[in-house]
């Protein structure tokens, strides 16, 4: 009764992190035989870590100012780095495909003004008529360009204003889930006909206080100096929260054949699931997940692209799931991604999808992320790799990307 | 084996077997309707926080039931539940905490309100330190624990989810205004896929506050008839001057037509097609053209299968802005030619106000009761309608006429364009 699914391939990447900006810079520092060295910030948001964004020329994708004015840094990242997967497929500036891309976007929302809030505050507080004042302050201290650059579905707006893509346009929230759910989305609608191009991603700035607060709600962060995740595990686990923007082009098979643009990767499985955390909760639904896409992984050394957030007791019952691997003969070369990238949130899974494209089409893995032990070297060519993806709260992902049978990016 | 039931373009039929619906004019579908038909507006002073100072004071708010302090998302998610138990129980579906199949939430974006903030701030009088320092050192005392799973962006529908048991990860999302509309239609889009056999699709928006109120007058969009409050919404009218916000929920149970007949479900109406076009103009504007409204309007009708003269009525977007009223009439016009003469089009938001993310699920639930009971809502307070936009609004008083097939329309900001066709019966 099905037809035949269509094969879905990355054939673009945007990705700007606290490492820099291009696919280039992050394979070199992420191979170059010794432990990559992650960007930390310890001093800004003390007593927490962050890895804060690079500097990226805004101008270069959004040259507008017009329309720079009406963002935040968030919606900048987003905007900028969903610009560097639309330039690196081919799609920029063309009308015609811009028109036909679909897109989904994995957003929370952008940055508070720190500064009118801090103001508004402190007049309120010893207030007599602290709701009257309210409305005042914030009738005098809010713009509506503010309002703007808050609103989550207005990261997917400027995409739209300033590049031009105008087919649908979707806007999952959600945090670690938003990103899985939203390429996970856009692959199904590929493989059943539903859409042949898509723009995907998310992007997230952590060097804001306004979200270290809505972590520290449950608290869920790290204090102090940085640590490898794999390292917080015996001291109460906690998350390091990391900027980046991360955006993919996925396009079907026949419709990136049709038009000569080469993949990266395929996708070829994405399965996901939920449950309410309870100890050995998001462990069982792992277990589960795996065996719906185990022939599909043989036995051998496989690469893998943990997202762990660091949040306990999910890092420890993530470690076990990775090491129970190899009883069904898989080696895992565990590379825990926020060790080098933070948690990036909406962005975790996004990453992880174009670390593990970028392996796959330049014919190596990375080197252990650090010197725990937990990570070992992986020689030689990976064929699939495996993204483990738990949101730091709520849902769990494993996804499998891997080589499709024609030359890739980079090859004659 | 039963033979399998398709669309025009060989899809599985989505039909829906469930509704739900929460509003400021009344809780449940009898309340609704019947105030809805009478012309009733649930629009009022808003008593929730002082308006002093603020240009617009009135809303369709819903009262919170939480006690103690309000809290958006717990009232958003409140709203829901009751939306969401009306639809499932309707439809029969599963059993009461296991849906079968996966849930698509319309929901606002999570923000701490300033009651909570200050709450916060004050905690602990002896802090050191400003603004967030101040507020994040108190968080960090873990006595604001409560907080974390409601404020995190994904927080209503993973409660939605613990509690009506859907499958998978819930999807969370926002086009802003089009928020509900964007639910259905992507329930509709994995029962096509046949991912499911059914999905539950909610929209809900309980989250009005100084903070939302400001944002809005800034930006122009709010009537500012505050001796009016019932009055103060007025799609299509001459003096229209800005839409009113409201708070409300509605649920859709989608089927694919196969499964509900099997399960000898009663079968409430059929999503025919949904149509979807992004502007890139403008962040609050639509294309002086209309072009991309008007491709979400043919595109939806192209998924139907269907021609403008099988539409007869249009549920309207109609949020009482002088920039969408005007917008709306000129898309249809273009979109539906002269069939648009004589179609008649009413705007729920004229007595409920503006519900943002789940405008397009209340207007999808009110949708199918209108070709259900063959009665069209009205527009309300349209005692002088605007002589530009030439459209019979059905002004005041309700229409009886039989109706096969409704469109409605959604638009929000960031150039979020939805469109959905409803009908009685499969083509």
């Amino acid at each position: 009764m099905s037809t035949k699914r269509s094969e879905v391939w990355v054939t673009g990447i945007g990705l700007v992190s606290s490492l820099g900006e291009g696919v280039d810079t992050h394979w070199a520092q992420l191979t170059s035989g010794n432990t990559p060295v992650p960007s930390v910030d310890n001093a800004n948001q003390a007593p927490y870590s962050v890895h804060p964004i690079v500097d990226f020329d805004i101008s270069a994708q959004i040259p507008k100012r017009s329309d720079q004015r009406q963002m935040g840094r968030w919606q900048h990242l987003g905007t900028y780095a969903a610009g560097l997967a639309l330039d690196d497929a081919g799609i920029a500036h063309d009308p015609e495909l811009l028109a036909a891309t679909n897109m989904i976007v994995a957003a929370g929302g952008g940055e508070r003004d720190i500064d009118v809030d801090t103001t508004i505050m402190e007049q309120i507080s010893e207030a007599d008529n602290p709701g009257v004042l309210l409305n005042a302050a914030l009738n005098t201290e809010l713009r509506p360009t503010l309002f703007l650059a808050q609103l989550s579905n207005l990261m997917a707006g400027n995409i739209s204003i300033v590049h031009g893509v105008t087919d649908s346009s979707r806007t999952f929230m959600g945090e670690e889930t938003a990103g899985v759910t939203a390429i996970e989305t856009a692959v199904a609608q590929i493989q059943h006909g539903q859409g042949e191009l898509f723009l995907v991603g998310g992007a997230y700035i952590a060097e804001r206080a306004d979200m270290i607060m809505l972590m520290e709600f449950g608290h869920t962060l790290w204090q102090g100096e940085h640590g490898p995740v794999w390292s917080r595990e015996d001291q109460g686990g906690g998350m390091i929260m990391g900027s980046a923007g991360a955006f993919l082009i996925l396009e079907s098979r026949e419709h990136a054949e049709a038009r000569g643009a080469k993949p990266y990767a395929r996708i070829k499985s994405i399965v996901s699931d939920r449950c309410n955390r309870q100890p050995g909760a998001a462990r069982n639904v792992a277990d589960r997940l795996l065996e719906e896409i185990a022939d599909q992984i043989p036995a051998g050394p496989l690469p893998v692209l943990s997202g762990c957030p660091g949040v306990q007791p999910q890092l420890g019952e993530e470690h076990e799931f990775l090491d129970a691997l190899s009883e069904k003969g898989i080696e895992p070369a565990i590379r825990a991604v926020s060790t080098i990238f933070g948690n990036t949130l909406e962005a975790q899974f996004p990453v992880s999808v174009v670390l593990a494209s970028l392996a796959i089409s330049r014919g190596a893995f990375y080197d252990p992320f650090d010197n725990s032990g937990v990570e070992q070297a992986f020689t030689g060519k990976p064929e699939q790799i495996l993204i483990s993806t738990w949101g730091h709260w709520r849902g769990e992902c494993l996804a499998l990307v891997d080589t499709p049978d024609v030359p890739l990016r980079g090859e004659a | 084996m039963s033979k399998s039931t398709k669309d025009h373009m060989g899809r599985p039929i989505v039909v829906v077997t469930g509704i739900g619906i929460v509003t400021s004019v009344g809780e449940g579908k009898e309340d609704n309707w019947r105030n809805l038909t009478s012309g009733v507006s649930g629009v009022r002073r808003i008593s929730r926080f002082p308006t002093d100072e603020l240009r617009t004071q009135i809303a369709g708010t819903i009262s919170w039931e939480g006690g103690g302090r309000f809290c958006g998302p717990a009232h958003s998610l409140a709203l829901a539940k009751k939306s969401a138990s009306e639809a499932i129980e309707q439809s029969s579906i599963g059993s009461k905490s296991s849906f079968p199949g996966p849930m698509f939430v319309a929901v606002s974006p999570a923000e701490t309100n300033w009651d909570q903030r200050m709450n916060i701030y004050g905690h602990n009088s002896d802090a050191k330190g400003r603004g967030y320092d101040r507020l994040i050192r108190n968080v960090a005392s873990g006595d604001f624990a409560h907080y974390f799973s409601l404020y995190q962006f994904g927080s209503i529908a993973e409660h939605l989810a613990d509690k009506f048991g859907t499958r998978g990860q819930p999807i969370s999302l926002t086009t802003a205004c089009a928020s509900g509309a964007t639910s259905v239609q992507l329930g509709v889009e994995a029962i096509r896929r046949g991912d499911t056999d059914a999905a539950l699709c909610i929209g809900t928006d309980g989250e009005i506050c100084e903070e939302m109120v400001v944002r809005f007058n800034l930006l122009s969009a709010l009537s500012t008839h505050n001796e009016d409050p019932q009055g103060a919404s007025k799609p299509f009218s001459k003096t229209r001057d800005g839409f009113v916000m409201a708070e409300g929920s509605a649920t859709l149970v989608l089927e694919s037509y196969d499964s509900a007949n099997a399960r000898g479900a009663k079968i409430l109406g059929v999503v025919r097609g949904t149509g979807e076009r992004a502007d890139s103009f403008h962040r609050t504007r639509s294309k002086p053209d209309g072009s991309a409204i008007i491709e979400t309007i043919t595109r939806s009708m192209a998924d139907a299968g269907m021609s403008p003269a099988e539409i007869d009525y249009i549920n309207a977007h109609g949020t009482s802005t002088p920039e969408n009223d005007k917008m709306e009439y000129l898309a249809l016009s273009a979109a539906l030619g002269s069939d648009l003469d004589g179609t008649p089009i009413s705007s729920n938001k004229s007595m409920i106000g503006h519900t943002l993310s789940a405008a397009g699920t209340i207007e999808a639930a009110i949708s199918l009761m209108t070709i259900h009971a063959g009665v069209i809502p009205p527009t309300i307070n349209c005692h002088e309608q605007d002589p530009n936009i030439l459209m019979d609004v059905v002004p005041n008083i309700k229409k009886e006429q039989t109706v096969n097939a409704v469109m409605s329309n959604s638009f929000g900001f960031g150039g979020q364009n939805v469109c959905l066709i409803f009908s009685s019966e499969p083509a």
